[in-house]
């Protein structure tokens, strides 16, 4: 069924009684072309964009819960490209051209709001940071505006400019950037994978991956073997797991990231707003909740969920950033489990395995990067090449030393 | 999360610095291999799901290195033992 404006009031005339479900929800079949693990925000696009950009239909996406259950479930839904490194700049920004036109593209409303990602600076020194960061991405097509501080006070009156310790002087501005809703991106996907013919198969756990001289055959599941041409790892959190079924050690630690809603009230961050002196992101979610998050816990963790400290530094960063927020009580608060690379960019490769494919190292920046991780690892798959956008994201790269570290932390994961 | 230090006792999480998985070695430079064992070491990780081997630092305590042995899946810590020279590869006779 396509959604339109007629097919609303159709439905809504006939009592809603003739919608049909977005997809079906398949039990997997002997085998396929590609499989596909994991089925999260990547995992679906890769899916969808196998079948409609390379005609690859004969696709299974085999997710262990239900699609969307882990990290598409469990970040602070913020798009936006503003990257400062060569290799990261044009994916990022394929993919903000990509939410763009996303709506569109599947005819799914993904609530994708561009309303404007904001970094606020603190100092001289980072706002020449920032200033470097801005004309980066200029360079690359990339919109970014660097604003002064009465710029900045005109558009967020609400902050602690006069903060003694961390004034704000101005901010960078990214105006295309801003929100998309989660779970509509992961349904959206869905939907458009299932209308092209793909399976999804849902409460199918991967518990093992078939080989046989060096070559792929297909994986072990909790629904029994299912074979395939080709398998493809979209498992964001468990990459290390999956790897290892393989006979593959990644350059992966998982670390938990938390993040939280405040109870519900009336429009008043309008933008994304991030804290420069500490690490604190902040929006408003159309229903009224502030969601914000800061840094990860910092240690290796699959448990999905943090500890108080880093609660306590999250709420310390939005007290120093916007003080009205200490009037606010949090509602909720969940963990996802980050795939931190050891140089914070992500992994989108073949692997020494024949067949098997690799997306993964996404650090806590993955939802951004959605329709373009899909895109580009559908393209890897389909022609056994790297996209050109994604083209620095080599699995090798720890061996060749051509490593993309935004932060310059170095080989420490919980740093990124 | 609290972790026992051996000399302190039980401390919050915050008293201590994280670095990682404790089972990695320093390889010698001069084996023939060096480069690809150099590669492991600083970039390859197992990454279990389970119990893991990790150095923690007391930074805001006695200073100690310590190796924890903590469940992934659970937070739960199953042992705490303090890291001396010797059990880093130092000299045996404890001199730095």
């Amino acid at each position: 069924m396509r959604y339109s404006a007629l097919a609303l009031a159709w439905n809504a005339v006939t009592g809603n009684r003739n919608w049909t479900p977005a997809w079906r929800d398949a039990a997997p079949r002997e085998s396929y072309d590609v499989l596909v693990i994991g089925g999260g925000g990547h995992g679906l696009a890769t899916a969808y964009y196998l079948a409609k950009e390379h005609g690859i239909a004969n696709v299974a996406v085999l997710e262990k819960s239900w699609i969307g259950s882990g990290n598409a479930g469990r970040n602070t839904t913020i798009i936006r490209s503003n990257y400062l490194m060569q290799g990261n700049i044009p994916f990022y920004e394929w993919s903000m051209r990509l939410w763009e036109s996303l709506e569109k593209d599947l005819n799914y409303n993904a609530m994708v709001s561009q309303r404007g990602v904001l970094n606020l600076y603190h100092s001289d020194i980072q706002r020449d940071a920032f200033a470097r960061r801005g004309n980066a991405m200029r360079l690359n097509g990339v919109d970014a505006e660097l604003l002064d501080r009465d710029q900045v006070r005109a558009l967020v009156p609400y902050l602690d400019f006069d903060s003694a310790r961390f004034p704000i002087h101005g901010g960078l501005m990214q105006r295309r950037g801003g929100t998309a809703r989660h779970d509509a991106v992961v349904w959206g996907y869905a939907r458009g994978a299932d209308r092209r013919g793909v399976d999804i198969v849902q409460n199918c756990e991967v518990t093992g991956i078939r080989r046989e001289n060096g070559r792929v055959t297909g994986v072990e599941t909790t629904r029994g073997a299912v074979g395939a041409g080709k398998v493809a790892l979209a498992v964001a959190g468990s990459s290390s797991r999956l790897a290892a079924m393989a006979g593959l050690r990644l350059p992966i630690e998982s670390h938990v990231l938390q993040a939280f809603v405040s109870e519900g009230i009336k429009p008043l961050v309008h933008h994304v707003v991030t804290f420069g002196a500490g690490h604190f992101y902040i929006s408003q979610s159309d229903k009224g909740g502030l969601v914000f998050g800061g840094d990860i816990d910092g240690y290796n963790s699959y448990a999905q969920r943090g500890n108080l400290p880093t609660v306590e530094d999250v709420c310390e960063g939005g007290m120093a950033m916007m003080p009205l927020i200490g009037r606010l009580r949090i509602v909720r608060s969940w963990g996802g489990l980050m795939d931190m690379s050891m140089d914070g960019s992500p992994i989108i490769d073949r692997t020494p395995v024949q067949g098997l494919y690799l997306n993964t190292g996404w650090c806590y920046g993955g939802f951004k990067a959605t329709p373009a991780s899909g895109w580009c690892f559908a393209h890897l798959i389909a022609r056994d090449e790297p996209h050109p956008v994604a083209a620095a994201y080599r699995l090798d790269r720890f061996t060749t030393g051509a490593l993309i570290d935004e932060r310059g932390a170095g080989a420490q994961p919980n740093l990124h | 999360m609290r972790i026992a230090c051996p000399h302190c006792g039980v401390r919050d999480v915050r008293e201590f610095a994280y670095l990682g998985d404790a089972t990695v070695t320093r390889p010698d430079p001069g084996a023939p291999d060096a480069l690809a064992r150099f590669i492991d070491y600083v970039y390859l990780r197992d990454n279990p799901a389970g119990a893991h081997h990790e150095l923690w630092y007391h930074a805001a305590g006695c200073q100690a290195w310590l190796k924890v042995t903590r469940d992934t899946r659970t937070h739960d810590i199953a042992g705490v033992e303090s890291l001396n020279e010797r059990s880093l590869g130092g000299p045996e006779d404890g001199t730095p």
